[in-house]
């Protein structure tokens, strides 16, 4: 078993590994647009800033507050949630009766603000963000050794996947959401609280980019672009698998990572841009997406 | 097909037919400024700065003929702009074509990929249709970043201006200045007549009320294509004579950022204007001008632009004078 149709097993597992970690990532960010999407009908083009907000608040956490990783893990979401809340009270809610697109250029604005304001802040080249003490080192499975932060990583994703699907699917609060993103006015006359709703909804996806902000600093270097590259893919992987689905766009998002991974193995001038090649191919096959409604 | 060729002729030709060339009053006093202004301009500004202001008016222009008028957001245009300087500049340098027919040449790719892009992004509208343009964009762009012609980091540098027809000589600015307004002139005034023809009133048609058209017999699918098609062609225009002024084709031109810009630029003018994209682009381009030193501030400055523009002032510059003198601009 040293070699898998000519490939070496440790860098065939390896790659598999980072197309996992990398589908993790997918997953989250796909996820968090989903379910504002649901409800709000906007495309949140600052989704890819507000992952590097995540790392970034991680990294500052550290540096100037000393407060550590786990630490950051459950602050973060907090605190880059509520600049969403208030991005949303103060901009985005005037957009709600216009066409959809203002919205995906007004959050794209806001994108570019935030990103600017950190490169000038932090310059282009990364900062590094260690990875916590109680994480290091690595497992020997016997065919390949494992990093165990990055084991972490992907089990804690499909944690917080889980988590999110759980309080949509079988809580009381998600089965008012998935009543507004079906008929917001005749929630309302129920007398539910729906900009509200609208509005902490907004934040909690903003909550969910950070956390993935979180988790990607120690893999990655923090650097203000990290989050405007992996939107567009983001995007990609949204429209391969439409938004109707939240267990959709979690399988979308690992399996298209794992793809990637092979990809790499296989053929590595592709993996670039084999997720838009699979793209094109599913709008050719099915429009709507492999798990959206048309 | 007999209800597609009585659905034809049902289209009013008097929108065409009035005015000169669909120009209404305004619109011609607007144009004959605008002309005026390109005669004059090098007299006053820096040809090679008109030059860059010129290309990246065209390149909106061409932007706003699917988003003013079809109500497409194409958030990859950039894609076409970039490939169009690509293949011009490689035409001009490699392969020692004139500058004409190497900008054709760059149109002809430009335009080739946006009939393979459109054909595929126009199965959704609205959202989707601007996330999966940006995707197709970024493709064009990795390919770029390894494909051999391109020259990865270093774009392709040093690209000829050659002389038009074989015969006048562009390497002065002043002469390559009368070609490049000339191609703008030519490709502003195409765009006008596009959008006046019948073939223009059945794109508002599918703006307004795509269900209705459909029902009123029009393949919404086909007239769409056609404008994204168009609209790809004349950016790969817009792209390959900017390659050709500067000498240079790179990894900036095909980057999304690029489309954004555009975006911003169409944004600032006006959607949907026949002047806005012009007015625009020079806002945007003088902007980079001046604060071409700020560094990072320049795209915090963009951001403010556009979350201003769509809070407050979603008609643009162009859009606001018209509603204030009650004309169409």
């Amino acid at each position: 078993m040293d070699e898998i149709f000519g490939i070496p097993a440790p860098l065939l597992f390896g790659q598999l590994l980072l197309g996992l970690i990398n589908g993790a990532f997918y997953a989250m960010l796909s996820l968090g647009l989903a379910v504002i999407f649901g409800l709000l009908n906007i495309i949140n083009f600052t989704h890819g800033a507000q992952f590097m907000m995540g790392a970034f608040a991680a990294w500052m956490l550290l540096e100037w507050a000393g407060l550590g990783y786990w630490w950051a893990l459950l602050l973060v979401p907090i605190i880059v949630g509520a600049s969403g809340v208030i991005i949303e009270r103060l901009m985005i809610s005037r957009l709600y009766k216009l066409d959809h697109l203002y919205g995906l250029l007004l959050t794209f604005g806001i994108g570019l603000i935030i990103e600017g304001l950190f490169r000038n802040e932090f310059g282009s080249s990364g900062l590094p963000y260690r990875i916590p003490a109680e994480l290091q080192g690595a497992w020997d499975l016997g065919f390949m050794f494992m990093p165990i932060y990055r084991g972490w990583v992907v089990v804690f994703a499909l944690f917080a996947c889980l988590a999110t699907w759980l309080v949509i699917e079988k809580t009381r609060l998600g089965a008012y959401l998935r009543a507004a993103t079906e008929n917001a006015p005749l929630v309302q006359a129920f007398g539910v609280n729906v900009p509200r709703m609208i509005t902490l909804t907004y934040g909690a996806g903003v909550a969910l980019a950070a956390l993935a902000g979180v988790l990607a600093a120690p893999i990655y270097s923090v650097n203000p672009q990290m989050g405007s590259n992996l939107i567009i893919v983001v995007f990609a992987v949204v429209v391969i698998g439409g938004m109707g689905s939240i267990l959709g766009s979690v399988l979308t998002g690992f399996g298209l990572g794992i793809i990637e991974g092979l990809t790499k193995v296989f053929w590595p001038e592709a993996s670039a841009t084999v997720i838009f090649v699979i793209m094109a191919i599913v709008l050719l096959a099915r429009p709507a997406g492999l798990f959206g409604r048309a | 097909m007999a209800s597609e060729t009585t659905a034809d002729a049902i289209v009013p030709a008097g929108a065409a037919a009035q005015g000169f060339w669909g120009f209404t009053r305004p619109q011609l006093v607007a144009l004959v400024l605008l002309v005026a202004a390109l005669v004059v301009g090098p007299y006053f500004l820096y040809p090679v700065f008109l030059m860059k202001l010129l290309c990246f008016a065209l390149f909106a222009c061409a932007f706003n003929l699917l988003i003013g008028y079809v109500g497409l957001l194409s958030f990859g245009h950039a894609a076409y702009f970039g490939m169009g300087g690509y293949i011009a500049g490689h035409a001009a340098k490699v392969w020692g074509f004139s500058p004409e027919v190497a900008v054709l040449a760059g149109a002809a790719v430009a335009g080739f990929q946006g009939w393979i892009f459109g054909w595929i992004a126009i199965r959704r509208a609205g959202i989707y249709f601007a996330m999966i343009t940006l995707a197709l964009a970024q493709m064009i762009y990795f390919f770029c970043v390894q494909a051999p012609f391109t020259g990865g980091e270093d774009g392709i540098q040093a690209i000829p201006r050659g002389s038009f027809l074989g015969s006048v000589g562009l390497a002065s600015d002043w002469s390559m200045y009368w070609f490049v307004a000339g191609i703008f002139l030519i490709g502003f005034l195409l765009i006008h007549r596009i959008i006046h023809s019948p073939y223009g009133q059945v794109l508002k048609a599918i703006r307004e009320n795509e269900p209705r058209a459909t029902s009123l017999g029009y393949r919404t699918d086909d007239y769409k294509l056609v404008a994204f098609i168009l609209s790809a062609t004349l950016a790969g225009v817009a792209g390959g004579v900017k390659a050709l002024v500067f000498g240079i084709a790179t990894l900036t031109d095909v980057h999304w950022a690029m489309s954004g810009e555009v975006v911003l630029m169409t944004l600032v003018g006006g959607l949907g204007t026949v002047f806005g994209p012009v007015i625009g682009a020079a806002v945007i381009v003088t902007m980079q001008n001046y604060l071409a030193e700020m560094g990072a501030w320049v795209t915090v400055i963009q951001g403010g632009i556009f979350v201003t523009c769509v809070l407050a002032f979603r008609r643009g510059i162009v859009g606001e004078i018209a509603n204030l003198l009650r004309v169409k601009l």
